[in-house]
């Protein structure tokens, strides 16, 4: 697609909006519709939509296989992680109330930083399915 | 009537003109394309039902990357359907079966939007009064998937992350190189 003028400029032009837009879902969730899992479907379309137009050497250098693989893993770790300090303070497994001062706090600490592991994980895992896929051409 | 019925019967009947599309164009690239607008009309009736957050991962994996995902695949397969010449009456009769017994199923379920349907008299009620209280998010869909099932939403992360690393597995190329060549040497040393 490296000499399609149009599809070329309509994603430069695209992309940004897309990531930032995925962005405002990941952190506007509490309050609107979205959250973490369309967020990542959102980030990771928008980078798969750049592998697409610009080949899948040009993604591989914005975002290098070994760095999405561990981030896989990253985001899962992140969420468990967040049930375990819970734990470590003394509160149950994901009780967030114990994050802040007041239990609201806690909740709006724990439910964003749970939010972003899954994220996260499902962005890096629908751009590792693009990688396999279109890895399979060559 | 209120006019939702409307917007109700014309967003049906475009998803049933576009699923007999499906069947018969036998272009793949359009089919991947198709059934992206198949999604995006499913997305505006979930928005219709006023269940946004469903509609919105409606749009944005079924319009969004399952569609990126199959150009992908037809990328490398070619985009002509085969044509096939076998007889399609035993799935007929299969799909038609399958149909009329989910729609039987359905006779047995409340009314839309039946405020005593036995699914709004469990724990909804408590969760639409108290989550505001208990976690100060005006987004009751979001406080139930983070918060109060927390649980279950860290066992979904944990099945994207099973099929993420499933396919790392299955498709990953060097692996298996590795793998043929550990297997070589074996041989040449026995």
């Amino acid at each position: 697609m490296k000499h399609h003028t149009i599809p070329r400029v309509i994603a430069k032009l695209a992309i940004p909006g897309i990531i930032l837009f995925g962005l405002y879902v990941q952190f506007h969730g509490d309050y609107g519709p979205g959250g973490g899992f369309q967020a990542g479907v959102i980030i990771g379309a928008a980078m798969i939509l750049y592998g697409l137009i610009f080949g899948l050497d040009a993604l591989k250098s914005v975002a290098p296989q070994k760095i999405v693989t561990s981030l896989i893993a990253l985001g899962f770790l992140l969420y468990a992680g967040v049930g375990i300090v819970t734990q470590l303070l003394g509160a149950n497994f994901l009780e967030y109330g114990v994050l802040a001062h007041s239990p609201k706090e806690g909740q709006h600490i724990g439910i964003i930083l749970v939010e972003i592991g899954v994220g996260i994980t499902v962005a890096a895992v629908m751009i590792i399915i693009f990688y396999m896929f279109a890895g399979r051409k060559q | 009537m209120s006019i939702e019925i409307y917007i109700d019967l014309i967003l049906v009947i475009f998803l049933a003109i576009t699923a007999l599309a499906v069947i018969y164009v036998r272009n793949l690239f359009a089919v991947a394309m198709l059934s992206g607008i198949y999604s995006l009309l499913m997305a505006s009736i979930f928005v219709v039902l006023d269940a946004v957050d469903v509609a919105f991962t409606e749009a944005s994996v079924g319009a969004g990357i399952s569609t990126v995902l199959m150009l992908g695949v037809l990328a490398i397969t070619g985009n002509r359907e085969k044509i096939s010449y076998k007889s399609s009456l035993l799935p007929l009769l299969i799909v038609i079966g399958t149909g009329s017994l989910l729609v039987y199923g359905t006779w047995d379920l409340p009314m839309f939007g039946d405020p005593y349907a036995p699914v709004h008299m469990h724990v909804a009620p408590e969760y639409i009064s108290n989550t505001y209280k208990h976690t100060g998010m005006p987004n009751i869909v979001t406080a139930v998937l983070a918060s109060y099932r927390g649980y279950d939403t860290l066992g979904e992360v944990g099945v994207i992350f099973t099929a993420g690393v499933g396919v790392l597995l299955l498709l990953s190329r060097k692996k298996m190189n590795k793998h043929t060549n550990a297997k070589n040497k074996l041989e040449d040393k026995s």
